[in-house]
This record gives structure tokens, sequence and C-alpha cells, in this order.
């Protein structure tokens, strides 16, 4: 038995040990993976938003130079190939269902938006593929175009299956009770908003690499999956119709996600099927183009907010009507986005009586809509957040003072809001005071003072976010529609030396789990954790497991690798109490060994392992040897980080470009596993928000062409869009997992919008500006403060 | 990318004999708009000549003017004593074209020839009374630009160099577009004894253009001052989803006055 030397267990920054092969460009992803005899596959695409195919003429693709093989919508539909599937459906005001239109491979005589597949030719290079994509000759029956979702009611009837475009029209709350609420209000604030359309953009776009064994029947796919398990149940049952143990799905390193790698896209399906067709691999790469058209796209909304306040300024009320567009198909998780994961979360952190909301969810010759980090999280932050700093300005409150009066007060936990969820802990007053404190919130004034001697407006504003994740449990999942259960799997391996082999259901696409995991292991077992690897994204080695999204992969996944190892400790309890000779309840396990009480009898764990491998001194009659034990954790309840975050900006009234200046984030995520991986989830996080507040804007024109689909003109945010980021933290630990850990993937894009965008406004404040929307770019703001000053001159 | 013929020739003659032996050829300097143009498909010449074999890359002093070979690249222009010197304004301009890749690929006989309208180098061309020097003529800035990707150039004609000339002041201040950070407006002014001259990129619907009216104004008032009370017009700049005429026509006023130091 070696001697521990290091323990890096929960709470310690170790650096990510998965960093050294990325930083050095030796990541492995699926377009690094060649496989002997491979083709690839090219996807013909619509150029036009919505039209009737009445012809597809292939013959001279077919004998083009190098081609394999040119297939269509008639080929998926002869082979009776399914298409993607909706993974969550809700009910409707008026008792029927979510309309779920299919969404085949390749287009079946229609198609719906620009990008939508036409056509797959098969060949021995890309270039050759290509080349004889031109050659196809589709001709077009052109139809007009839905791209306003707000009045998509009116337009041309998309999908036989969904009259007036509306896949779904949902409600929840007490509607009666808060219309009461409203009528009998001191004061009514409202506000409509606008979430803008954004570009998931992950760096790594979207590839798949199948093969087909015609021995054993059996497909392998490599592909760009944030949950490579839910991939090979949809593929199997719904598509192909195989067996699960027919079809092995890897997804190898995978370069970001951000949401738009949970779903199977058509790409990835058509590869394996024309894998067989063919009998040689085929691969597909998108390129950044295809990216910007295909990958689902993210948010989205308008919403009409009626906040109603009593006489004291507390908020009696809160109505929310929202329209959101969901594209040309309901991609998987589409629908559960608008609707439980943002009309639950509209309570806030605020104690409010009343609340209703009514989601319409609408179809457009758009590119899908889905999850995008934070996906419906950051639309109610957004809506309440603007509005509770808009409703304090109404009322003459400081923004800060107006949130505290309306807080859940900490003793009132668990706390059940009016929108179904019961939040399990909180306390939201002292990370709403940090913030102020970390970015000295009571000088402000002399700080704007001091900006408008220069010429420049500065503002603040701020943000207190909730947020829910890791969805569960499975039980409430299903009662609220939900087709998936929502658990994750462990198998926590302890090989015969004592090192370790975690297998994880969850999939790290840059979290960092390798490090995470890891020293969840090694502090409980006390071990060092260079000695435990953990392995995820194989269907043939993890156990089925439900991936990494919606901030879960800690509190899920990170909770089930705890009870396996709990497991773990247990059964070793019971062998070192056959080796020294004591009672199993007189076994302590601590620092790595296992004590008789009140002796100095102990066995290391590794010798622990060694005798369950090595069971010549062992109970086997009453123990089976060998050490891994498998847990699969259904959580009971959601978790709920929160926090607040202040943005200080700086706007040239002569431009109009907004300068973040200052930000201060402080957020309750519960326990911290690993506070440098964390901090860089917050700094990515508020990236991302400030890309969505300032720059980011995915534009459709009148016939739906994606005007921004390359970076000349959808802005990314680079470094130097962004501040020096103040990061701290409360801890009030989640009541109902082991670890008392919560989740931060997607906290910072959640909490930073509506604080950069109230932030915008109150600088433009003097000018008499009470509106901004996402993008605040430079032009329109510019274009409010030369509007302010020629309003102010009339 | 179609396949196409690649051909790197050793002088401008050979160049000129290899594009002409070409159906539809085309000259590669730097590829920074070409090579991502064939990229997409937009573009199946018959055949490549890399022109960065000809010996084009040389920065001189030449008296009145620095002399720049068409082939020299963005980062040499940046880094140069010689124009760091005469006119650092050029190299701050240079320095900030692309990112550090495009500036250590990107050339400036290739930007001034595509002359896309959101390029920085044409301003300074422009407003430095540059000379263009082509294998067959001198060609003056004035007469050079004649409209949105188009110049003077005839067909097989080859920008050798350009001479800039020293001016007793000059600026570039450029607003770039938020995302491609290309100029959305970019503004070049220069100050010579007979007068000062101010030449807008990114913004013209015709290309870099020398805005007149800000040239009389500090031509007699060396001073953002002077530009106060000019109204600048928004007619015929362009219009797209980052920048409106009204919003264009403002930055250029600001742009300028940023300029003017």
């Amino acid at each position: 038995m070696t001697e521990v030397t290091k323990i890096d267990g929960i709470g310690s920054s170790v650096r990510r040990t998965e960093d050294k092969k990325f930083l050095t460009g030796k990541g492995r992803y699926t377009d690094d993976i060649n496989r002997p005899g491979q083709v690839q596959a090219y996807f013909l695409r619509s150029d036009v938003a919505h039209a009737e195919i009445k012809s597809i003429d292939t013959k001279a693709a077919q004998s083009a130079p190098g081609v394999v093989g040119v297939f269509t919508g008639s080929d998926i539909a002869a082979d009776k190939v399914g298409g993607p599937i909706c993974g969550w459906v809700v009910p409707c005001r008026d008792g029927s269902s979510t309309k779920e239109p299919p969404h085949p491979l390749l287009a079946q005589g229609k198609v719906r938006f620009v990008g939508d597949a036409v056509a797959v030719v098969v060949a021995e290079t890309m270039e050759q593929a290509k080349s004889a994509a031109e050659l196809i000759d589709v001709d077009y029956n052109e139809l007009t175009p839905v791209v306003d979702f707000v009045n998509a009611d009116e337009g041309a009837q998309i999908h036989e299956e969904v009259p007036n475009n509306c896949y779904f029209d949902w409600e929840l709350g007490d509607e009666s009770a808060t219309n009461k609420a409203i009528e009998s209000a001191a004061k009514v604030v409202k506000l409509s908003v606008r979430n803008n359309r954004l570009v998931p953009n992950a760096m790594e776009p979207r590839s798949a690499l199948a093969e087909y064994d015609s021995l054993d029947e059996s497909y392998t796919l490599h592909t760009t999956s944030q949950n490579p398990h839910l991939t090979r149940l949809v593929l199997a049952a719904f598509m192909f119709a195989i067996p699960e143990s027919k079809l092995r799905v890897i997804a190898p390193d995978v370069g970001g996600g951000f949401g738009s790698k949970i779903y199977v896209y058509i790409e990835e399906a058509v590869c394996v099927w024309a894998s067989k067709k063919i009998g040689r691999p085929v691969k597909w790469t998108a390129d950044r183009t295809q990216a910007f058209l295909t990958d689902c796209h993210g948010r989205d909304h308008v919403n009409d907010v009626q906040l109603a306040l009593d006489e004291n300024n507390k908020i009696i009320g809160l109505r929310v009507d929202t329209v959101c567009n969901l594209g040309a198909y309901l991609s998987a998780f589409s629908v559960v986005v608008p609707t439980i994961l943002h009309g639950t979360l509209l309570s806030g952190q605020y104690d409010i009586p009343a609340i209703y909301t009514n989601v319409k969810g609408m179809a457009t010759n758009t590119v899908n809509v889905d999850a995008y980090r934070g996906a419906g999280r950051p639309e109610a932050t957004y809506l309440l957040e603007r509005t509770m700093e808009t409703a304090a300005k109404e009322v003459g409150m400081d923004p800060a003072e107006f949130r505290r009066i309306n807080f859940i007060p900490k003793d009132a936990f668990p706390y059940q809001t009016q929108v179904a969820l019961q939040y399990d802990i909180g306390d939201y007053e002292p990370h709403l005071d940090k913030a102020m404190e970390m970015i000295d919130y009571s000088n402000f004034e002399k700080r704007r003072a001091e900006a408008a001697k220069r010429g420049m407006y500065r503002g603040i504003g701020m943000s207190s976010y909730i947020e829910a994740c890791g969805l569960a449990p499975s039980a409430v999942v299903g009662a609220l529609g939900g087709r998936v259960g929502q658990w994750e799997s462990a198998s926590v391996r302890v090989n015969p030396t004592g090192t370790i082999s975690v297998f994880t259901g969850s999939h790290s696409h840059g979290q960092g789990h390798a490090t995470t995991f890891a020293q969840i292991v090694a502090d409980k077992l006390g071990i060092p954790m260079e000695n435990v690897e953990v392995i995820h994204g194989d269907t043939d080695k993890t156990p089925f497991g439900m991936g990494s999204y919606g901030s879960r992969s800690l509190a899920s996944g990170g909770s089930a690798i705890s009870k396996a190892v709990d497991k773990i400790i247990n059964k070793s309890k019971k062998i070192a109490a056959h080796l020294l000779e004591a009672s199993e309840d007189d076994i302590d396990f601590k620092d790595g060994k296992f004590v008789v009480g009140g002796t100095d009898k102990e066995k290391a764990f590794g010798e622990i392992a060694l005798a369950a491998y090595v069971p010549h001194n062992y109970p086997l009659e009453t123990l089976e040897p060998g050490l891994e034990e498998n847990a699969f954790y259904d959580p009971t309840n959601f978790v709920f980080p929160s926090g607040t975050h202040i943005a200080e900006v700086e706007i040239d009234p002569a431009t109009g470009v907004v300068e973040v200046v200052d930000w201060a984030a402080c957020d309750d995520f519960g326990n911290l596993v690993n506070p440098m991986i964390v901090e860089g989830q917050v700094h990515g996080g508020i990236a991302q928000g400030i890309g969505q507040a300032l720059l980011e804007d995915a534009h459709y024109d009148e016939n739906g062409q994606l005007l921004t689909a390359s970076y000349m003109d959808y802005c990314m945010p680079r470094a130097d869009d962004l501040p020096s980021f103040k990061v701290g933290y409360t801890n009030t630990p989640c009541t109902h997992n082991d670890l008392g850990v919560k989740g931060c993937g997607e906290a910072g894009a959640i909490a930073s919008p509506p604080a950069l965008i109230n932030a915008v406004i109150d600088a433009l404040s003097p000018l008499g500006v009470t509106d901004m929307s996402m993008p605040a770019t430079p032009q329109k703001v510019w274009k409010a403060i030369q509007e302010s000053q020629s309003v102010a001159a009339e | 990318m179609y396949s196409t013929k690649y051909i790197k020739p050793n002088s401008t003659s050979e160049a000129l004999e290899a594009i002409k032996s070409m159906g539809e050829g085309k000259f590669l300097a730097g590829g920074m708009t070409l090579i991502p143009t064939l990229k997409q498909r937009l573009a199946s010449p018959d055949g490549l000549v890399d022109i960065s074999g000809c010996d084009l890359d040389s920065i001189s002093d030449e008296g009145d003017t620095i002399k720049i070979g068409a082939m020299t690249k963005h980062a040499s222009v940046a880094e140069s004593g010689l124009v760091n010197e005469a006119i650092p304004a050029l190299a701050k301009l240079a320095d900030g074209i692309g990112d550090r890749q495009v500036r250590n690929r990107g050339t400036l006989g290739g930007s001034v020839a595509n002359n896309d309208p959101s390029a920085c180098y044409p301003s300074a061309v422009l407003a430095l009374k540059a000379i263009v020097h082509t294998n067959t003529r001198s060609i003056e800035a004035d007469e050079f630009f004649t409209g949105m990707f188009e110049t003077a150039l005839e067909e097989n004609e080859i920008i050798e160099a350009i001479s800039f000339s020293k001016p007793t002041k000059a600026n570039y201040v450029k607003f770039p577009n938020p995302a491609s950070r290309y100029a959305m407006v970019g503004v070049f002014v220069a100050q010579f004894n007979d007068g000062v001259r101010v030449a807008v990129t990114g913004a013209g619907e015709g290309g870099v253009f020398r805005h007149a009216e800000m040239e009389a104004a500090l031509s007699s008032n060396y001073n953002a001052d002077a530009l106060s009370a000019l109204e600048i017009s928004s007619d015929g700049l362009i219009s797209d989803l980052h920048a409106s005429p009204e919003y264009r026509a403002n930055l250029i006023k600001e742009m300028t006055k940023r300029a003017v130091v």
C-alpha cells in the first residue's frame, strides 16, 4: 500500500486534469476519428424557407465522380425510418395536447426552413459530395414564409397537424386570483420584453461518424452529443427499431454544447442509416455555416408582464403572457423550455401570493428553437428582474430595497411557490448584501457624477435570480409531461490495487467532470485523486445515464457517484471486519483507513481492495468477492441556486458604445467541490449573458433567410468586451443531496442579461430612457439617446 | 473549394505570363478574401497565381514618400521603423487590421486591389495622396478607387508598390463593426502643407471616399472644434444590420473629431 501523500478533496481548487490534452491540441473529437473505407456525407439543404417540393432530380449527381450514393426523403420513407421525437409535451388550455408534427430525416414533399435537408450525397471525399450536390435539381413551389412568430397564427400553415401554427397554448397558476390581485392593486407595473434569439455557437461544430458491422448486424456511432445514452435510445427505439445492444454510441471529446448537442439531429441518424445502406463508414461534419443554419437556436420570446403591488410596495400578483418561437419542427426539449422550465420560475426570489402565466409556442419557418444555456430560466429571470427594476423606479424605491422587502424570508423555507415548485432552501439577503458590498453600491452616485464630468453616462443595475436545476424527481417529471426519467447513474469500480475507475452517465463537454468527480471519490475514500479515473461518453462502457444539461451533472451525477462510493465503503467495512476479526458495527472509516473503534487495529483501503480480488482470507460464504458498485440516483427535488449580480456600465453618448466597467456576482451554489472550476463556469456564463445583452442577435429577414449566418454579422463576445469579474459566494447547502450541492453551469447566463440591461437603462435614465431591448448595440443605444434628446427639445 | 491550378512564379513578368496562360486566372496575394471565397465555392478560377515570390515586399524611404511593396504584410508595415517614424498613423492602421493571423498573411496590395468598402487601407491610400505603382503605370489615389470592390486596375495589371506621401500630421480612427471588426466607419485624416485630406472607409455605398466639407473645415482650422457645426449628410452611406446611414454619418463626424489631435 502506497502512503497517501496528498488529498485533493472536496473544496480544493485542483487544476483540471483534462486540460493538458486540450491545451496541447491532443483532444480527440469526432471529426478526428477516421475509419477504413470511410466516405463523406454532404447534405443538400433548402435555400428557401417554405416550399413544396415538386420534384427532385438526382440523376446527374448519382453518376458524378466519387459518388457512392444519393438519397432523398423517399428512400428514408421506403425504409420506414422514423424522425427525431419530442421528449416532453404539455397539455393545452383547451384540453388538447401539444401538436407533434413529424420531422422526417430528409424532407418529404415540403421544406420548412432555410437549411432543411432535402437530399444527402455520399462520396469518397467531401469535395466530391459537394460538387455532386450542385448537380441535384430541386423544383420548389414556394409558399409564403412565416417568420414573425408573434403573428404566426395568421401566417400560412406550416404543418397539417398544427392549426394556426400553434404547437401548444399552455397555462400555469391561478388566473382568477391573479387577475383579482391586479384589479385590486395599488399599482400595476406593466412591461413588455423580448428575449432575443441566439445561435449556440459551440466551438466544435456537430459531427457524426457511423459504421455498420454486417457480421453482428450492429452499428457504432461517434457523435457530438451531450447525452450518448439518450441518443442511442432515440435512434434504436424510435428511429430504427433495433435493440439498443445493436447500437453503440460514443461521444468522445466534445467541444462545447450549451444545450445544442442534447438532441438527436437528422444528420447523425442519416449517417447511421447510410452506413448500412452503403456498407461503409459514413462521416459528416458541419461547417460553421451549417452550424448557424441547423443547430437549434435559443430563446426568442416576447413576454407581457403585469406586476401588482399593494400600498406598501409588496407584490400581490404577477401575470405573464408569453409567445415563443419554436421554429419549423418540435425539437426534443423545445416544449419544456418555455413552459415547465420558464413558467415555474416566475416567482423568482419573491414571495408572490398569486401568479398566472400563459405560453403559446409557435411554429415558424426558422430553424428549431430549443434549450440554450439556462433554457427557460434566463427568460423568466429576464422578464422578472427587468420588471422588478422598472417597478422600483416607478414607485421611487431603491431597486435593492424593493427586492429586499419582497424576498421570501429565510425562515419560510421550504417555500411553496404559486407555480408548482417548492424551494427547499435559500437565503437571499446575504448575497444581495455581499454583491452590493463587492461593487461598492453605496458610493455609486459619486462614480456616476465623476463619469458625467467626462461626458459619460454611468449606470448600475442588478438582478437577483433563482434557478431550478437538476430536473427531478422522475415521477414529477412524468406527471408534467416528460417522457424520460431524470435520475443519474454511476458505477464505481475499485481495481485490485485500490485505484478507482468511475463510470458516469453524465457527459463532460467542457465542464471538467474528470477533475470534479475524481475529487468527490478521492475525498470520500481518502485516496489521492490521481488514483481515480473518470470514464464517460460511451454506451458500451458506462451505465445508462441521462447525460449533461440543465446544470445537473454535479447535483445528480455527482450524487450518484457519492451513493456508489457509499456502497463501496459499506462492503469494505464488511471485508475489514472479517480481516480485523471485529464486528462490522465497530469499524470506522476515516482518512482512507478502516479502524476498529478504540483500538489501533486498522486496514488501509488498498488492503481491502486487494482482499476483495484475492479472496484468500475472505468471508466468501456471506459476501461476494470483488469491489464494484452501481448507483442510480433519482433526486427528490430540483436544486435551487440563487444569487445577485450587479453590473456597472459606462455609455459614450457620441457613439452609443456600452462599456461594462464592473461586475459583482455573488452566488449561492451550496457546497463547492472545485471553486476554480465553479468560478470558470460563472465567468463563462456571464460572458454569454453579456453576449446576449449587448452583442448577439440571430436575425431572419422576412423571406426566412438568416442574415446573421456567419461571424461577419453574428457578434460573439470577445475577451475585450468583458470586464474583470468580482465573484463571491454565499452557501445554503442543498438539503436533499448528500453533497449539499446545487448547480453552477447556467447561473451566469441566467443572472447577467437583466442586470446589464437594467444598468444600461439606469445610465440613460437622466435622459428619460425607460426601456432598452436586447441586444443593446451601439446603434440602438445611440438612437435611444438621439430620440430622448429630440423629445427633450420639443 | 473547387479544384484549381496553383502557380508560384518568381517575378511579376512570370506572373503575367502565367495568368495569361489561364482562362480565368486570379492573382493570389495574402488570400485573406480570396481563399475564404474559394472555400465557400463562390469563385471557381481556372488557376491561382501566387505573387508572394515576386519580391514585392520591401519598404523604402523615397524622400517625400514612403514606398511599400504590394506584398508587404500588415504586420511588417505595423512594425516598420521607417513607417513608424515617417507616418505613424499608417503603422497604427496596419496594426489594427483583423487579428494577428490576418496581419501576418494579409498584404497591402491585396487589400487595396480588392477595395473592400470596409477595408482600412484604402482610406490611407486616399488620404495620404498615394501613388499606386503597377507593372504598367502609376495611378494617383484619387483616380484609383472607382466603386465598391472596383478599382482602375485593368485585366492582368499587378500592383507592385504604393508610395504614401509623408504628411505633417495624420491619424486613423475606426469604429469597428461589432461582429466582424472590419471598419464600420474608419477615418484617415492627413495634414499637408497645402491642406488636409479626410478619407472615409466602411461607410460609403461607393466604397472609400474623401469628405470635402470636413477637409475644407480642417484645412482652415486643424481642430476638432472646427467640425462641430458641420452637418454630415447620410446620403450615399451604407445601410445594414449594424448601422443605419444616419448612425454612420454620426460616426464619421465623431471618428474624425477623435482623429484630429
